[in-house]
């Protein structure tokens, strides 16, 4: 686009955004503070990831954009236009023809590969903001890997729900060292980050802060030894492909209590339909 | 391998122009009770947090003897390992329980916390182990999920206690910890503390303006005014027999009921 530089961002702001992801990538799971620009974008509308994936696409690349698993809700389709048109590359809703896919709250259903990296947007970065008001005291705790007040969170949850009731943004330890958060997705897709083979970048705009997971790393959801971790999702299968085992959005079809249960990443449901026909 | 578990030695500290500690020293034996009185602004918690290595002193050490018999210094130790400690092999008992509880995490959370940042995670072992401290210091175990907004200012103090007692340390300081407590809650709560002290062997230093709380729980007395210590011994010699003119002055102006 005249008048803007590749990708919107300048030059400058991309190698400061290099250099934090480089740190992240070195420490996998440690947030890394950045100078967040301020985006053509509200924030809670993924500034932290419009950053990052400024700072790491390319003229060659093909982006994917998701929210909420779809490629068509209005904050991916503006993502995706935005770069369209500052960086005039390739988009594509397919999981699999893309190499760089942004997204806010989950993570495809379709494996990723060594070709691709997926940026998430993240609204809170520090997993113990809830536990610990300070932020010089919870970076003393990470810099300590003092996370016993993270299960104090979880023992409250069996003490109270019987089960460990957190349905997104569960509390991970990455790499055996560092507790993360991993951003809003259902606990559902915790374990496809677990030794996941595509680079994952976290960008947090408003808080300032990145962080990565390199690829083939650990990444293990907290849980007690008679509690284990269990990935739930709604007991239904797909109304419009039947997939039993992807994760379900529930739709409200009218306003006398009908309701459909339907894939949430809507390129595998309709790739999944694809097939069929 | 004997000496005391904790002993210090020319203690100094001036906030500007206060001076809040001077020349102060020392020494406490494992399972001794030692009561620092005085009147307030004498220093005594000042002291109290330079021993549990919580405020640096400007001069003087505080040696503490590990479990192994290692004597290590406390304010030379690195911040992680001081931080360990207090976590496991020491505790601190406040005035104010609201202050050291999680007031948004239910009585079993609370007590369980130590033993969760001690690396267990097993929840039923928890579980069992909160609930037991909870009859330990006498809170019904059916009140275990409540928070602990809901408790009496005596029970709060008791679920102190089993918070800091859980990970069963050798030393834990108390400061004033039945202050703000009415009289029949104090005794209660005063013979609660010296029945788990006595039996778990732990040793104690105890901060506290009230001198009939040093004599009911104390082995050892000492008198401190404006950040000296101007009397130490026995706990029945020092009030029964004061000989610096200001413990008499302390002893002689508790007001007999």
């Amino acid at each position: 686009m005249k008048g803007y530089n590749f990708a919107y961002l300048d030059e400058q702001t991309k190698r400061m955004l290099r250099r934090a992801l480089l740190k992240a990538v070195a420490i996998p799971g440690h947030q890394i503070p950045f100078g967040a620009r301020e985006m053509p974008l509200p924030y809670g509308w993924g500034t932290g990831g419009i950053q990052v994936t400024a700072c790491v696409i390319g003229r060659d690349d093909t982006l994917k954009v998701i929210d909420q698993g779809a490629d068509d809700t209005t904050n991916a389709v503006s993502i995706r236009r935005f770069f369209a048109k500052t960086a005039g590359v390739a988009t594509t809703t397919r999981t699999v023809d893309a190499t760089v896919i942004q997204t806010r709250h989950r993570i495809p259903e379709t494996p990723l590969t060594e070709a691709q990296i997926i940026v998430y947007q993240v609204p809170q970065p520090e997993p113990l903001y809830k536990l610990e008001p300070s932020r010089a005291e919870t970076r003393r705790m990470h810099a300590l890997a003092e996370y016993g007040a993270m299960h104090v969170k979880l023992y409250e949850q069996v003490a109270r729900y019987g089960q460990i009731a957190i349905s997104y943004d569960y509390p991970v330890m990455v790499n055996g060292r560092h507790l993360m958060a991993p951003s809003p997705i259902p606990a559902f897709d915790n374990p496809k980050m677990h030794r996941m083979k595509a680079l994952q970048l976290f960008g947090a705009g408003r808080e300032k802060r990145i962080y990565a997971v390199p690829p083939y790393t650990d990444v293990v959801s907290l849980d007690f030894e008679d509690y284990p971790f269990r990935a739930g999702r709604a007991p239904h299968a797909c109304a419009l492909c039947g997939d039993t085992a992807s994760y379900l959005d529930e739709v409200v079809t009218d306003d006398r209590g009908g309701r459909m249960f339907v894939c949430s990443d809507t390129d595998h449901c309709a790739t999944r339909r694809e097939r069929v026909a | 391998m004997s000496g005391p578990l904790l002993s210090a030695r020319a203690l100094a500290l001036r906030f500007g122009p206060i001076t809040a500690l001077d020349g102060v020293g020392a020494d406490l034996w494992p399972g001794e009770v030692l009561a620092v009185v005085g009147e307030s602004g004498s220093g005594k918690t000042t002291l109290l947090n330079v021993l549990a290595g919580r405020l640096r002193p400007d001069a003087g050490h505080v040696w503490y003897r590990e479990p192994d018999g290692h004597v290590a210094d406390v304010h030379a130790m690195p911040p992680p390992v001081l931080r360990r400690l207090h976590r496991s092999d020491w505790g601190f008992v406040q005035q104010d329980p609201r202050a050291a509880l999680r007031m948004d995490v239910s009585a079993g959370g609370n007590v369980g916390e130590r033993l969760m940042a001690a690396g267990a995670r097993h929840y039923g072992h928890i579980r069992e182990e909160a609930a037991r401290w909870l009859e330990e210091v006498e809170i019904d175990v059916a009140r275990m999920d409540d928070r602990p907004g809901t408790f009496s200012g005596g029970m709060l103090q008791r679920l102190q206690i089993a918070r800091t007692l859980v990970t069963r340390p050798c030393l834990v300081f108390m400061d004033e910890p039945t202050g703000g407590l009415d009289v029949s809650v104090q005794a209660r709560l005063l013979d609660l503390i010296r029945t788990l002290v006595r039996r778990l062997g732990i040793a104690v230093v105890l901060v506290t303006h009230d001198l009939a709380v040093a004599r009911l729980m104390a082995g050892r007395i000492m008198v401190m005014q404006r950040g000296r210590v101007v009397e130490d011994g026995l706990a029945d010699q020092v009030l029964d027999d004061p000989r610096h003119p200001y413990t008499q002055l302390l002893v002689s102006s508790v007001l007999a009921a």
